[in-house]
């Protein structure tokens, strides 16, 4: 028999596929297929939060200084950030395995 | 107490839509189905109905009105044809999938091209993969009658999944015959109000919908699969009440003078009338001959079609669509019926024919030229998948 690849037994499956815990998509890693890494030069940075506004899946979070920073477990690698930030503060780096 | 009135069809599933007491109906009008939604229009429009009538802008968005409402809670009812139900369909499968109990009338239709708004079953054949209950009407008292069938057993828990009233176009839809409208108390004794398991509410908030990846995708089938293979019986239970209560009778397959038929035709829908009084001329001139007629397409009943037909010798199958598989494989009530045939290691002799396609009548003749064409075939190991009726070559 072939390993079971299922995330979880069909048995177990609410009625209709519903979900009935409301908010559990910040339970889904969606950073694990990134291939570029925003990184921010706090040099430049001017905690004006653009990045935060614009990026798609909640990755930024203000630090106890201001400046917002990346939660990789979220970040897809899209660079939406790096192309509003209004003073190039954001640059994409290339990941490597 | 019940009442027989002389009504035309498509008014009477109306009428029936509303002794459910149905809460919402959105639909858009589509020829010969046009009859249901402007009565029911008709019917909230005068007050006689306590429900929404969504006047969409196309069968897409009736389709997604529907499932909104029923996942609200609300019982929704809704009807197309042919054309309409190709552009809802995308969405009939996601009702399905998410168990809405949400009832529609189909008043079968051919598909284009070329366009013809007659009846044959090019519409019912479209859905038959989408997990909709597909139950099919002879004649007009059964319209009545499985459009407040529907919403019992769509409805039941151990169900939850939409229903397909399948009633021929014009050929049932436009006939106006006598029938017996049930009495609204009695209605409301055998319909219970639709109780969701889960619905849309904000103090309760739930996700319908949401993404399946490859990893729990499989697995969202299979439950569904399961669940609409456990619905048979929940299904007849529905019909042995509506019997106990009305004193008619329903069964997912219905047999007509099958004792002893050396030949047996499959049918589905109204020609089955016409097939009855062909077997009744055909056994008055001596030929064994019976009428299997199904009235359950999905989910399709194996054990039930094997138990009428498994003591016939010829078995003719006919499809009222034309399938485009290439010539080779019969059409689509023939493919279930051969592999019940094959899965049980039995091989009576069997012919397909495309019949009634577009409007096409089906005559008495045709039909004792069908039992005596498979009486005098024989099996010299050329493979026919199917043969059209009545094309002029």
């Amino acid at each position: 028999m072939a390993k079971e690849t299922g995330f979880m037994s069909w048995k177990k499956l609410n009625f209709g596929i519903a979900i009935t815990n409301p908010g559990n998509a910040a339970e889904l890693k969606t950073g694990d297929w990134r291939s570029m890494r925003p990184e921010t030069n706090k040099e430049k940075c001017t905690k004006c939060a653009q990045c935060y506004i614009y990026c798609p899946d909640m990755v930024y979070s203000k630090d106890a200084e201001g400046y917002y920073i990346q939660n990789y477990y979220y970040c897809k690698g899209c660079g939406i950030c790096a192309h509003e930030c209004p003073v190039d503060a954001i640059t994409m780096i290339q990941e490597v395995d | 107490m019940s009442k027989q009135i002389g009504i035309e069809v498509s008014i009477a599933c109306a009428e029936a839509a509303g002794l459910c007491d149905v809460d919402v109906v959105a639909a858009y009008p589509i020829t010969p189905q046009t009859h249901i939604v402007e009565h029911l229009s008709e019917m909230v429009a005068d007050g006689h109905l306590d429900a929404e009538f969504v006047p969409v802008e196309s069968e897409h968005s009736a389709m997604s009105a529907c499932i909104g409402s029923s996942a609200a809670g609300a019982r929704t009812f809704t009807s197309t044809c042919s054309q309409g139900y190709a552009l809802m369909s995308e969405l009939c499968y996601i009702a399905a999938s998410l168990r809405l109990p949400i009832v529609m009338a189909v008043a079968n239709r051919a598909l284009s091209a070329p366009i013809n708004i007659w009846n044959d079953h090019a519409d019912l054949m479209y859905a038959r993969d989408t997990g909709w209950i597909q139950i099919i009407a002879e004649n007009g008292q059964e319209v009545v009658d499985l459009t407040i069938q529907a919403f019992r057993m769509g409805e039941d828990p151990n169900v939850s999944f939409p229903v397909q009233v399948n009633l021929d176009g014009f050929t049932l839809s436009h006939m106006i015959e006598p029938l017996t409208i049930p009495d609204k108390a009695d209605v409301d004794k055998y319909l219970p109000p639709y109780r969701p398991k889960l619905r849309l509410d904000p103090a309760n908030p739930v996700t319908f919908g949401a993404v399946g990846m490859p990893d729990i995708y499989t697995e969202a089938r299979k439950a569904q699969d399961e669940a609409f293979k456990n619905s048979l019986p929940y299904i007849e239970k529905a019909w042995d009440e509506f019997g106990k209560q009305f004193g008619r009778y329903y069964k997912p397959v219905e047999t007509y003078k099958t004792e002893g038929a050396e030949t047996i035709i499959i049918s589905m829908g109204s020609i089955s009338q016409t097939a009855m009084t062909a077997v009744d001329m055909m056994r008055a001139e001596g030929k064994k001959v019976g009428l299997t007629r199904i009235r359950l397409f999905r989910p399709f009943p194996a054990e039930a079609l094997f138990a009428a037909i498994k003591g016939a010798k010829n078995v003719i199958v006919l499809d009222r669509v034309t399938s485009f598989a290439g010539g080779h494989v019969s059409g689509p009530v023939a493919l279930e019926v051969k592999s019940i045939l094959y899965d049980r290691k039995h091989h009576p002799k069997l012919r397909n024919f495309l019949v009634g396609l577009g409007g096409r009548d089906v005559t008495d003749q045709n039909f004792m030229e069908m039992v005596d064409q498979v009486a005098a075939s024989k099996d010299d190991g050329v493979p026919v998948a199917y043969e059209f009726i009545n094309v002029r070559e």
